[in-house]
């Protein structure tokens, strides 16, 4: 969890909104901080996540959220945190396959499979206790990437509808987020994630983009990051509010200064 | 006896605060095992793998790409349990150079190897690898001067006659402890170092002869087949840690050659829309599941020049870690640049992983020219020629300006901007 970013997004961890679709998108650069910031920051509020991990294995999380504080070991333990660590499921279900449907069960499938066991999982892992007691505030749902499943065979319409079916039992029936990290792939004419990341970004609530500078690279400043407050519910409602900011990666901190404002300038 | 209670009592000490530490895990030094069981206990004995040493960065465990120059240029060497993508040069000239020198360092090292083509006999292009420098010529000095030391030990020095007292030092280098080493591309390796090495060589003609039942998946049939070979000896020989009597751990290198090349039954490189547009992406998804939870390492060439899809380009070098391009200067109009007449090509480091860290350090070097000459691959940062003529000639300095914009615009991993200023 990055403070600076949450006060430039204006929460805290005491108060989060619920019923919310947050895209996450990179150009040209890598937007996986902003994934770290999200997990971390729902286990402080004391959410209960599920986290669907296809690109990195769960130590490489668990020792960058010990860098900001939280630890995913004994958040998986107490039950806080459901980690399902793509690459390890998808050599088990590959080379040893199994009778029950097991969540990436579209890597054993020919055709553009469906995303229904993942969406099953999903479900699985959020559903709300019959004990009544709420032991979390609310149920999260963090995707890392939704790109690595068109790289995989899925098209882009059957990871539209896993998100709008998590969309419309995580966010608008249990009251939770949905937070979805999604590659732009820039001048490479992806046509599938073209479709998925302006399908998505229709359907957010809050789209953070981490962009490369447009002069190139520098050692200071990593890149920009444009905020992007939506109302999808609401037509025609006030213009939606956009703001741009420039950032900095260090070893456990993101800073953020506004453009041209990079301490090293100044 | 009261000094060695002191001792002890310290010893203790530091091993609370030791033990503090890891539970709070706040120092960055954490010594990665192997993904699927990252104990405590199993790091400390990953230390002493030969030819692997923990990044100063953040403990992960790397080992060397066979050319130190790279390796500096990677952020200290290849981590263990990542895939290294060499984009080939238009006609695979040094990109099997660079694979030959990872498979090299395999054998100096005492690394098993995991060798796969579809072009050539792993045994061939095993004879082929580069011989090690320094080690062999250094033997058969040793030997000479052991000889010479027995006879000279009894003279006693008359002026330095405190160096006596000093324990003689060992004069034979510990080659397979090293850390990367240097090889001599004019020369094979010896044979005797090929046959005292263990590797497993999976050629593709031999292998696909059998017609084997399976479900249809959209991942072609040599790429199954190759990955359940890797990860037979992955499971086989205890590289994923499921065999835990073997006592001591090892690294498996894995070298694919021409991966999505025809040869390998992908028609990527020929038809821009076709069948198998993911078999390759999946493939090398797999291949990074198998990787992230063993002790190995894997090096793969493929010609990304032929690709006709852009997007199965971007989505590769999404699913790999390191990606390292070679781009040489034959038959393109820059052979004849005097800005680039000493060298053979350029190699663009296009991704560094971020591996257990938000940041990674980028060298500040963006353009890198590679040069083969007789014995040695180097690497080496460009840099315009001094401008040496007497007369201010307008056409040279054309040509300089127009071979600049051919430099790199300075953009890194990183960030990549659209267009790039020119001062």
């Amino acid at each position: 969890m990055f403070p600076e970013l949450n006060n430039l997004l204006n929460t805290t961890p005491d108060q989060t909104e619920q019923g919310k679709l947050t895209l996450l998108c990179d150009a040209k650069t890598d937007g996986s901080f902003l994934v770290h910031h999200f997990l971390s920051f729902y286990l402080k509020a004391n959410c209960k996540v599920c986290f669907v991990a296809l690109i990195q294995s769960f130590s490489h999380y668990n020792i960058v959220g010990q860098k900001l504080g939280v630890s995913l070991t004994t958040a998986r333990e107490c039950g806080q945190l459901v980690f399902l660590e793509g690459l390890k499921s998808a050599v088990d279900v590959f080379f040893r396959p199994q009778e029950e449907p097991h969540p990436l069960q579209f890597l054993r499938e020919a055709n553009s499979g469906n995303l229904q066991p993942l969406y099953e999982f999903v479900q699985e892992a959020l559903k709300p206790m019959d004990s009544g007691e709420a032991a979390w505030r609310c149920p999260v749902l963090l995707v890392d990437d939704l790109s690595v499943l068109l790289s995989l065979g899925v098209g882009a319409v059957a990871v539209l509808d896993f998100i709008h079916y998590c969309r419309a039992t995580v966010c608008r029936e249990w009251k939770g987020n949905v937070v979805a990290l999604v590659h732009d792939s820039g001048d490479a004419e992806d046509e599938e994630n073209d479709i998925l990341l302006n399908g998505l970004g229709h359907q957010s609530h809050l789209i953070l983009r981490a962009e490369g500078l447009a002069t190139g690279f520098c050692k200071d400043v990593h890149g920009q990051l444009r905020i992007l407050w939506r109302r999808p519910s609401e037509p025609t409602a006030q213009r939606d509010r956009s703001l741009t900011y420039q950032y900095k990666i260090q070893d456990k901190n993101v800073s953020f200064f506004a453009k041209g404002m990079s301490p090293a300038v100044l | 006896m009261a000094a060695a209670a002191t001792c002890s009592t310290g010893t203790r000490s530091t091993g609370s605060v030791v033990a503090a530490a890891s539970r709070n895990s706040v120092t960055s030094f954490q010594r990665r095992g192997p993904r699927a069981s990252g104990t405590d206990s199993g790091c400390s004995r990953l230390v002493s793998i030969a030819g692997t040493r923990p990044s100063v960065r953040n403990g992960q465990l790397l080992v060397s790409t066979g050319l130190p120059a790279l390796d500096q240029l990677l952020g200290g060497g290849l981590a263990v349990g990542t895939v290294l993508l060499i984009e080939e040069d238009k006609y695979n000239i040094y990109s099997p150079l660079l694979f030959k020198y990872f498979l090299a360092e395999g054998i100096v090292t005492g690394h098993t190897l995991l060798v796969a083509s579809a072009k050539e006999d792993p045994a061939d292009i095993l004879q082929e690898l580069p011989a090690p420098l320094l080690d062999d010529n250094c033997k058969k000095e040793c030997d000479e001067d052991i000889y010479n030391h027995k006879t000279e030990s009894n003279i006693k020095m008359k002026i330095a006659w405190r160096y006596q007292l000093l324990p003689k030092m060992e004069a034979r280098p510990v080659s397979s402890s090293r850390f990367g080493h240097y090889y001599d591309v004019s020369k094979r390796i010896p044979q005797e170092l090929i046959e005292a090495s263990k590797w497993h060589g999976f050629f593709l003609p031999e292998k696909i002869s059998s017609t084997l039942n399976l479900e249809p998946c959209s991942l072609s049939h040599s790429y199954i087949k190759l990955l359940q070979f890797i990860q037979n000896i992955i499971y086989e020989e205890g590289f994923d840690g499921s065999n835990p009597q073997k006592k001591q751990k090892n690294i498996l290198r894995i070298g694919i050659q021409n991966l999505g090349s025809p040869l390998w039954g992908d028609d990527i490189c020929w038809t821009e829309n076709c069948d198998s547009n993911h078999s390759l992406t999946k493939f090398l998804y797999m291949l990074r599941g198998l990787l992230r939870s063993s002790l190995s390492a894997c090096i793969i060439t493929v010609p990304t020049h032929l690709i006709q899809n852009k997007a199965i380009i971007a989505r590769v070098t999404n699913l790999s870690d390191t990606v390292v391009g070679l781009e040489s200067f034959i038959g393109s109009e820059k052979e004849t640049n005097p800005l680039y007449k000493d060298y053979h090509g350029l190699i663009h480091i296009r991704q560094i992983p971020q591996l257990n860290n938000l940041i990674y350090d980028v060298s500040d070097v963006k353009d890198l020219a590679f040069k083969l000459k007789r014995k040695l691959f180097t690497i080496e940062r460009l840099h315009l020629p001094p401008d040496l003529s007497d007369t201010v000639s307008r056409s040279s300095k054309q040509d300089l300006a127009e071979s600049a914009k051919l430099l790199g615009p300075g953009c890194g991993m990183t960030a990549r901007g659209k267009k790039h200023l020119d001062f």
